[in-house]
């Protein structure tokens, strides 16, 4: 099937208005050599009975988890009803990005508001309207901050998530940028010891997660200190943005740019995307950030309103000289964001502190097994690293049950053998986590 | 209308959070008081004052279900509905990216099969599905050359842009630490090909080229383009943001080019949602293969797995492995539509704007006088002369006539610029209102000019002030 409207007529018609009598002629500039003298080899074409049939069977080669025990940069929530139906108008998920105001003022105030709430949950005077991921969105303010700076040096922690620091360091590649990375302590935290080490003045910016790649919080405030007091910007990521809900904001903290992957807000999984990257700053940024922005304006009456504004930041009028090559965003999951914490308002706090509950629950339940304990003291939000005896035979048992496992720390860690990353979000019950349990004993 | 700040009223809830089933200790005897926040300021609603906010936003928002969307260079086709379904399958939608991959072989599946239809599509030797936009395409693509000539232990710091080009492809160029040098445009509208001769040194890497260009123009001289890069162990890059033109009628490496990236929310009908999620998949010619980011997904019998083990890869774009959902949707397309209408797809595309070109000929004056292909470009200088009405004015006078206006002032190098691009999925009644509503307007440029000037008349806010919008950035609200 296919889903063009022209009859045989219709195109003869057109083509009579257009003076030509066969479609070749529309064709003639390309060199005939290079003309395709054949059909493509696809599939061939299926009616809409068809495909639905063909993508449901797809579909079911997947497996389906009972329970996901995985976070590692990808969280499992319940998304809200209402979050759907907002996204279902195809007034919003048919349009392009909001080039003409007049016809656009729904999706301009929903991203003014947007990042309003941004602002407010990270503790910072503006956010963009999103970037492709948290990981990008990371590498972007690497980027920025020593495009800013005039320096060459990124220094990260190695607590980050290991794929956020590889596109980092891709992003840095590209550019001539070097990286360093600062170790972590016993308690899974960055070294403090060791940055102040690492810190010369050609550092741009230090780098830092919180909760970070192994679940802990980190207590931001010194770590932009020592940034700060070399002249270095501190960027901040988050994991899971739902943490946001109770822990001290990133900016009141002291960070310059706050950055991170936004999918726990109100988007499923996907297998990976899409995802929304947050990214959000301070003033003294406002006119340099990536990325659209929406700001409130009046029109010739005098009626509030919203315009995409300070462009000159951006691509298609500065061109080479543009802050960042992005265009299209990731504007419909930055929706489903906004409507996300719409609905759950001030409640996030409450989400929060039930993921804190749940993944102590399990992070107890599972030190308690012989050849188990905690890898890290430090505090956690909703998942947990822990040595355990066979992070293999862990995982094989886990998911003969139907869950999907934890994630080897060794992937990304060789150092730390034997680890396993835990996740307990709202999703898990306690029936669940003590399944798990006595399948692990 | 009001904020959704300003519909806020204390004690208000709508998403209401289970009861703990574990116990509930305190949260400062867990994580110490000054990791914590104070306060937590976000909108306090109902379900329905949320559902009627954004009922009513959406009600104050132009797509493609809406109306004729023809603006170039973005290939606002009809988003099939089905598509939108089997995005929504749990299957899909319900993994986790780190899943064992026993769990997802229905996925990997779709993954590897989807890069081996588009490498047939541009005959290319292979893509990666990482990319989540045109735009991180291009800076994929841009960080595959580096790689090209690192490997070969060539430096090279510039890549050539026609003047025509996107603006996102100098900015790709720039974040990957190259110099950016502009191509000139001929008489005809395709690249000035002395010009690109005196340019293509060796320390060029490459020239990046939109076909066809954003005139809407087929580069004719592309043979000897790609001859001349090639010559001087450059590498020719596509920008197939237009490949709506191309699809099933010719192969971008059969045309010559080492690099392609498309954007699958244009071509492959994937719907824009406000500005994304898109998705820009890269495809190479099998002496750049190595250097796709990764991780790649590979088959090995009948069993698919993904795979880091290739150490010279520029490395990763992204977390995780693209955006997924929007493949299932590309996916979905191509499976429905086949290589006949795939064909038919270009074929339309392009009968389309030439029946727009050649209908609106005797009102606007062309930019190029020749066959366009997917979209065409006007100048609105005849209007500017004539009456003073500028084409913004034209634009936004189309709002009133319930039109999206087409792309206005770009390419750049053409004043007052109206590119048009229709898309096949439009029947020829509404190119035709289309084109009597652009007709009725060039004749009240003529007649009532300050109508057009104060246009538009009938959208919820009227023009809006965008100097005071960058002069007093407003970005966030500050009231309540």
């Amino acid at each position: 099937m296919d889903y063009i409207p022209h009859t045989q007529d219709d195109t003869a018609q057109m083509m009579r208005t257009i003076g030509i009598d066969a479609m070749e002629a529309l064709f003639a500039d390309i060199p005939e050599t290079y003309r395709l003298k054949r059909l493509l080899e696809l599939p061939p074409p299926l009616a809409e009975q068809e495909i639905w049939e063909h993508m449901s069977r797809l579909a079911a080669r997947n497996r389906l988890p009972g329970a996901t025990l995985t976070g590692a940069g990808a969280y499992h929530h319940y998304i809200p009803a209402v979050v759907g139906h907002v996204l279902a108008r195809s007034e919003f998920y048919t349009a392009y990005t909001p080039y003409q105001a007049e016809i656009s003022q729904g999706i301009l105030q929903a991203i003014y508001e947007y990042q309003t709430m941004i602002t407010r949950l990270t503790g910072t005077q503006v956010a963009n309207a999103s970037m492709y991921d948290g990981a990008t969105a990371m590498a972007e303010a690497a980027v920025l901050s020593a495009k800013s700076l005039g320096r060459n040096r990124l220094i990260l922690a190695r607590s980050i998530h290991p794929e956020y620091r590889k596109v980092v360091r891709t992003y840095a590649w590209a550019n001539g940028y070097e990286c360093v990375e600062i170790p972590f302590g016993t308690a899974g935290q960055v070294d403090g010891e060791a940055l102040r080490g690492l810190m010369d003045d050609r550092a741009a910016a230090v780098l830092v997660q919180s909760p970070n790649f192994f679940g802990i919080i980190e207590d931001i405030r010194p770590l932009a200190e020592l940034a700060h007091g070399r002249g270095a910007l501190l960027v901040a990521g988050f994991t899971d943005p739902t943490s946001l809900g109770i822990l001290m904001p990133p900016g009141e903290a002291g960070a310059d740019f706050v950055v991170g992957e936004g999918q726990g807000f109100g988007n499923p999984m996907n297998y990976g995307g899409p995802y929304l990257g947050i990214l959000a700053s301070t003033d003294a940024f406002m006119r340099k950030i990536p990325g659209r922005l929406v700001g409130a304006t009046v029109d010739r009456e005098g009626q509030r309103g919203y315009v995409l504004t300070l462009q000159t930041r951006e691509q298609h009028i500065r061109r080479e000289k543009a802050t960042s090559n992005i265009c299209s965003n990731e504007a419909l999951c930055m929706l489903a964001a906004a409507v996300y914490l719409a609905s759950l308002g001030k409640n996030l706090k409450k989400l929060a502190a039930l993921n804190v509950w749940k993944a102590h629950y399990l992070k107890e339940s599972l030190s308690a097994l012989p050849g188990w304990k905690p890898l890290f003291s430090g505090p956690v939000y909703n998942e947990f690293a822990l040595a355990c005896p066979d992070v293999k035979e862990t995982n094989r048992r886990l998911e003969k049950a139907g869950y999907t496992g934890g994630y080897d720390i060794s992937r990304g860690y060789p150092e730390l053998g034997g680890g396993i990353l835990l996740c307990a979000t709202e999703m898990l019950s306690r029936e669940d986590m003590d399944n798990v349990v006595s399948l692990l004993k | 209308m009001e904020l959704i700040f300003e519909k806020s009223r204390p004690g208000r809830a709508a998403g209401t959070i289970p009861g703990s089933d574990v116990p509930e200790t305190a949260l400062e005897t867990l994580i110490a008081p000054g990791l914590l926040r104070g306060d937590l300021n976000l909108p306090e609603l109902a379900e329905v004052d949320i559902v009627r906010h954004y009922t009513r936003l959406s009600r104050r928002n132009f797509g493609v279900d809406v109306g004729f969307y023809p603006l170039g260079s973005c290939t606002m086709k009809y988003n099939p509905k089905v598509h939108e379904n089997v995005a929504r399958l749990d299957g899909f939608t319900g993994l986790h990216p780190y899943a064992p991959e026993s769990f997802a072989q229905g996925n990997l599946q779709l993954l590897h099969e989807l890069a081996g239809y588009l490498s047939e599509i541009c005959g290319m030797d292979d893509f990666t599905l990482q990319p989540a936009a045109g735009a991180h395409g291009e800076l994929t693509g841009v960080m595959i050359i580096k790689k090209h000539f690192e490997r070969k232990g060539q430096r090279r710091s510039t890549i050539l842009i026609p003047d025509t080009a996107h603006g996102t492809n100098p900015a790709s160029v720039a974040l990957c630490g190259f110099q950016v040098a502009t191509v000139r445009s001929n008489a005809e509208g395709g690249v000035d090909v002395a010009h690109l001769r005196e340019l293509m040194t060796k320390d060029v890497a490459g020239l990046m080229l939109t076909n066809p260009n954003t005139l809407g123009l087929f580069e004719r001289n592309i043979e000897e383009v790609a001859a001349i890069v090639h010559g001087r162990g450059g590498l020719l890059y596509c920008d197939g943001a237009n490949a709506n033109a191309l699809i099933g009628v010719t192969r971008p490496g059969d045309l010559g080019f080492d690099i392609i990236q498309l954007n699958l929310h244009k071509t492959f009908s994937t719907p824009h949602g406000c500005g994304g999620p898109g998705s820009g998949p890269v495809g190479v010619k099998r002496h750049l293969a190595a250097f796709l980011p990764v991780p790649r997904v590979v088959k090995k019998g009948k069993r698919y797995r993904w795979s880091e083990d290739f150490p010279h890869s520029i490395g990763r774009v992204r977390a995780f492995y693209g955006n997924f959902n929007v493949l299932v949707k590309a996916y979905t397309y191509i499976r429905s539509i086949g290589a006949a209408g795939i064909r038919r797809v270009s074929e339309s595309a392009v009968l389309n704007a030439n029946y727009i070109m050649a209908r609106l000929k005797p009102y606007y004056r062309l930019a190029y006088d020749r066959v366009c292909m997917h979209e065409c470009v006007f100048t609105g200088e005849k209007q500017v002369q004539e009456s003073g009405v500028h084409t913004t004015d034209i634009a936004k006078r189309l709002l009133d006539y319930g039109f999206h206006p087409p792309t206005i002032y770009f390419p750049l190098i053409v004043r007052e610029a109206i590119m048009i691009e229709p898309t096949e999925t439009e029947s020829k009644e509404t190119l035709d209102e289309f084109c009597e509503a652009m007709i009725s307007i060039a004749r009240e440029a003529k007649e009532n000019p300050e109508l057009v000037k104060s246009a538009p008349l009938t959208t919820p806010v009227k023009r809006l002030d965008d100097v005071l919008a960058a002069r007093k950035p407003d970005v966030c609200w500050a009231l309540c």
